[in-house]
C-alpha cells in the first residue's frame, strides 16, 4: 500500500528470533498505524487471555509504531504501546524524535517485541540488518549516559561495518533509565535525554523484557506516496500556520506554569489541594531569564519549535539540563510539590528524566506521599528519615531516587499512585484513595476540571479509554469537537497536536489521502477506524487484570478530589458536579454504543465487524 | 541605575486584572477599552497612592507639583517611546498585539528586574555582589 514501507519487524526476545511480517491490507486501511493499528494487533493476539496476561511478564507485547504521517507531516512522533502496567488496558503513548522517521527509512512500519531476553540486550537496526546486542555496558546507566554510550557504540559499529560511507550521523534511539530497569510503574520510554513516552508505563514493560534500548539507522528513502506535489504544498501550509503561531514559538508550553495557575485555576498545587496560585517568581519570563540557554529547539522537521533548552548555571543545582521544562513538568514537579522557583523545577525535571521516569506519574506519586506526610499518615520513620514537607526539594529528589531503585518506602511507591494508595491503605488501615488523583490507575494530567476555564471537560478523564491521559480526553457529543475519536487519529497517523493548531478539521484526512491514495473522510474515520479503536481499547480496559479490574459504574468517574470545592482563587468554592457527571457519562455510553454498565454492546461490535472482541467480552456481561 | 550596565525601561504592563483600578477608592482610574491602557482622571485623583501600593511593579507615581497620579496611557494607542526607540534602531521597545501571554509578569519592580538582568548578564559574580 502506498505510504507504507510494507513490512513490520517482529522480534521475539525469548528465542532471539527476528522476522519480517506483513499485515493484511484491510488492517492498514482501517487502522492506519500507530495507536489504532497496535490496538488491532494486540487485541487479535491477546484478547482471549487478556486478564491473565501480566503486563510485566514475557507474554505482553511491546509496540514501537510510527504512522503514515511520520516523516511527511512536519514533526515526527512514534507511538509506544502494549498492555499498560498502570491501567491494565492499552494506552497509546507517543514520543517525539527522529525514531519513527529513521525506522520508516530503514524499511519498517513498526516493531513488535515479544518474550523476555535472558540478559540485558538492546536492539540495533541498520536498514535490514537487525541485531540483538549485549547491553551489559549500558545497563544501569541513567538517560544521559545511556544516550552517550549508545551513540559511541552504534557509530563505531556503523563505521566498522560500512567503512566507505564517511562519518555516520547518530542513530535514533529509544531507551529506558534505571526506573524502567527496576520495573517501576511510573517509568517512561525516553528519547534524546528528556523526551518521553510517559503515560502507560512502557518503560517498565521494556525493563521487564530486559530490553534496554532500540537504536535505528535508516538510509533508504521514505515510503512512496500517492501525490507528492500535493503533500509538498500541504507541508508548506502547515509550516506557514506554525510560523504564525507566535505564542508557541516564543514560549512553548513554558508559559503554563504561571498562567494555568493564575488565569485558569487548573494547576495541581500540593497534590491538587488547591488549583490557584499567583506566584510571579514562577512566571515564564523568570524561566527565560534564569534558566533558558537556547530559545528555540525542535525535533526533526518541526516548524513550531516549542522546545527550549534549560540549564541551571549557578547555585546549588548547577549543571541540571532539561528541555523547557514543559507545562506538565513545570506543574507536577513545581507547585504540585510546593516548589515555586525555576531552578528547583529544572533540577527536579532533569533528575526525573535521568532516572527514566514519566514526570507526570512520578510527580503525582511524590505529591501523594507528601500529602500523606502533611496529614500525619506517613511519618518520618516510614519515609526512612526524609522530611517530606512541601517545597523540600532535596527530600523529593531523594524519594525519587528511592522509587527508581525500589529502596525502602520507594518499593511501595514504585507501584504508581493508585496501587500505592491501595497497598498503603491496607498497611495503615485507612482509605487513602481520596488522596490519589488518578483516572483508571493513571495520574491525571495537569489540567483540572473544577474551575471550568481550562480545555479539560467534566467527563474528559472519566470516560477516556486512556484513563487520566490529558492528551486523550473525550467529551460529548461523540462526533463533536472534543471527542476522543479525533485524538485517536492524531495518535495513529501520527501527528503532533502542537503543529496542527492552524489546520482545519478536514486537512488531516486530505493529507492522509494524499499519502496513501485512499479516500478517507472525517465521517469515514468516525464510523470506521476511529470507532473500532475506541471499542477495542474500551474492551481491553474493562477486561483488565491480573491485579486490578475496573468497574465502570464506580471507576468511570473523576477522582474524588475533583468533588472537593476549590479553597482559593477567583474560582473559590467551585467543584465538580457528581450528578451532572453521572448523567453525562450515561449519555456518553449511549452515544458510544455501550450498555448501561459501560460495556460495548454486541450490536455495536457486530456492526463494526469486531466479533472476536464481543466473544471475549461475554464473560463480563453475565 | 541600580547596577551599572543593567538599564531597562520601567513601564506599565497593563495587567489582565488591573489591580490599580480595583484599588482606587475615588474611581479616578479607568481602562481604555480600545488600547487597554489605564487612564487617570486628574480631577478625581486625591493622590492617596493606593494604586502604587497594589501595583506589582510599583509603576505609577505622583506628580511632584500637581500631586495627582501618572500612569502610562500608551499615548492613545500610539506610544511615542516605542516609536523613537524603533527609529533609533535600539529595538528595545516595540508595540505587541495583546495575545494569550501573561502581561502581569512584565510588571515588576525595578530592583527585581535589575537583579535578574544582572545575574543574566554577569552570571554568578552578580549574585555575590547583590
Amino acid at each position: 500500500m502506498l505510504g507504507y514501507a510494507g513490512k513490520f519487524l517482529e522480534v521475539d526476545l525469548s528465542t532471539t528470533s527476528v522476522k519480517n511480517i506483513t499485515l493484511p491490507e484491510e488492517w492498514l486501511k482501517d487502522y492506519i498505524g500507530g495507536r489504532a493499528l497496535a490496538a488491532k494487533i494486540l487485541s487479535e493476539r491477546l484478547i482471549c487471555k487478556w486478564e491473565k496476561v501480566d503486563p510485566l511478564g514475557p507474554e505482553n507485547l511491546l509496540f514501537f509504531m510510527p504512522g503514515p504521517f511520520t516523516g511527511y507531516f512536519p514533526g515526527g512522533r512514534t507511538c509506544v504501546t502494549g498492555k499498560s502496567p498502570q491501567s491494565n488496558g492499552m494506552v497509546g503513548s507517543t514520543v517525539g524524535g527522529e525514531f519513527g522517521v529513521e525506522l520508516r527509512c530503514a524499511g519498517y512500519d513498526g516493531i513488535i517485541v515479544s518474550g523476555k531476553a535472558e540478559k540485558p540486550v538492546y536492539l540495533f537496526i541498520k536498514d535490514s540488518d537487525v541485531e540483538l546486542r549485549d547491553a551489559k555496558d549500558i545497563w544501569g546507566k541513567d538517560s544521559k549516559q545511556t544516550d552517550a554510550l549508545l551513540n559511541l557504540e552504534c557509530r563505531r559499529l556503523l563505521a566498522e561495518r560500512y567503512p566507505r560511507v564517511g562519518v555516520w550521523k547518530e542513530p535514533a534511539k529509544l531507551y529506558i533509565g534505571p526506573a524502567g530497569e527496576m520495573k517501576v510503574r511510573p517509568a517512561a520510554v525516553i528519547a534524546k535525554w528528556s523526551h518521553a513516552a510517559g503515560y502507560g508505563g512502557y518503560g517498565a514493560v521494556m525493563g521487564s523484557k530486559n530490553l534496554k534500548a532500540v537504536a535505528v539507522k535508516g538510509t533508504g528513502p521514505l515510503p512512496e506516496v500517492a501525490d507528492l506535489e500535493k503533500i509538498k504544498q500541504m507541508i508548506n501550509e502547515v509550516c506557514k500556520g506554525s510560523y504564525r503561531n507566535v505564542l508557541w514559538r516564543r514560549w512553548g508550553t513554558g508559559g503554563g506554569g504561571y498562567s494555568f495557575g493564575a488565569d485558569t485555576s487548573s494547576e495541581p498545587i500540593r497534590n491538587w489541594q488547591e488549583e490557584w496560585h499567583d506566584q510571579r517568581e514562577y512566571g515564564v519570563d523568570q524561566f527565560e531569564n534564569k534558566v533558558w540557554v537556547k530559545p528555540a529547539w525542535s525535533d526533526f522537521g518541526c516548524p513550531t519549535n516549542c522546545l527550549k533548552i534549560s540549564c541551571v548555571r549557578s547555585g546549588k543545582y548547577r549543571g541540571s539540563i532539561t528541555d523547557t521544562p514543559d507545562y506538565e513538568l513545570q506543574a507536577f514537579l513545581g507547585p504540585n510539590l510546593g516548589v515555586f522557583t525555576p531552578e528547583e523545577n529544572v533540577y527536579l525535571s532533569s533528575l526525573v528524566e535521568d532516572l527514566g521516569f514519566c514526570g507526570i506519574q512520578v510527580g503525582s506519586v511524590l505529591g501523594f506521599a507528601a500529602e500523606l506526610f502533611q496529614r500525619g499518615i506517613l511519618t518520618q520513620a516510614d519515609l526512612d528519615g526524609l522530611e517530606l514537607k512541601w517545597g523540600n526539594v532535596d527530600a523529593f529528589a531523594d524519594l525519587a531516587k528511592k522509587i527508581a531503585y525500589r529502596q525502602g518506602i520507594g518499593d511501595l511507591l514504585a507501584e504508581g499512585t493508585y496501587r500505592a494508595a491501595l497497598k498503603l491503605g491496607k498497611l495503615k488501615g485507612k482509605d487513602l484513595l481520596p488522596y490519589a488523583v488518578t483516572g483508571k490507575g493513571i495520574s491525571v494530567g495537569a489540567h483540572g476540571i473544577r474551575s471550568g476555564r481550562d480545555f479539560s471537560r467534566e467527563i474528559g478523564y472519566a470516560c477516556s479509554v486512556q484513563g487520566g491521559d490529558h492528551t486523550s480526553m473525550t467529551d460529548l457529543p461523540i462526533d463533536g469537537w472534543g471527542s476522543e475519536i479525533w485524538t485517536i487519529f492524531n495518535d495513529s497517523a501520527i501527528m503532533c497536536i502542537f503543529t496542527s493548531f492552524s489546520i482545519s478539521s478536514t486537512f488531516r484526512y486530505e493529507f492522509y489521502n494524499a499519502i496513501t491514495g485512499q479516500n478517507l473522510s472525517r465521517k469515514g474515520w468516525l464510523h470506521g477506524g476511529g470507532m473500532k479503536t475506541l471499542q477495542i481499547q474500551r474492551a481491553l480496559l474493562l477486561l483488565g487484570g491480573p491485579d486490578i479490574r475496573w468497574n465502570p459504574l464506580v471507576d468511570d468517574d473523576n477522582p474524588a478530589r475533583f468533588y472537593e470545592p476549590l479553597p482559593t482563587g477567583p474560582c473559590k468554592g467551585q467543584t465538580g458536579d457528581k450528578e451532572s457527571v453521572k448523567q453525562k457519562v450515561k449519555k456518553y455510553y449511549d452515544q458510544a454504543g455501550w450498555d448501561q454498565n459501560g460495556i460495548p454492546t454486541s450490536e455495536t461490535l457486530t456492526t463494526l465487524k469486531l466479533e472476536y472482541v464481543d466473544l471475549s467480552l461475554g464473560k463480563l456481561r453475565c | 541605575m541600580l547596577i551599572p550596565g543593567a538599564e531597562f525601561p520601567h513601564l506599565c504592563a497593563q495587567c489582565e486584572d488591573y489591580p490599580c483600578v480595583d484599588a482606587c477608592s475615588s474611581k479616578a482610574l479607568s481602562v481604555n477599552k480600545k488600547t487597554g491602557a489605564v487612564t487617570a482622571d486628574a480631577e478625581k485623583c486625591t493622590g492617596c497612592g493606593d494604586c502604587i501600593d497594589v501595583c506589582p511593579g510599583k509603576v505609577p507615581h505622583v506628580h511632584p507639583k500637581t500631586k495627582t497620579i501618572l500612569i502610562c496611557d500608551l499615548c492613545g494607542g500610539d506610544p511615542q517611546c516605542a516609536k523613537v526607540c524603533q527609529e533609533g534602531g535600539w529595538n528595545c521597545l516595540r508595540v505587541v498585539e495583546r495575545g494569550d501571554e501573561d502581561f502581569k509578569l512584565y510588571s515588576r519592580a525595578p530592583e527585581e528586574t535589575a537583579r535578574n538582568l544582572a545575574i543574566k548578564t554577569y552570571g554568578e559574580k552578580a549574585e555575590e555582589l547583590l
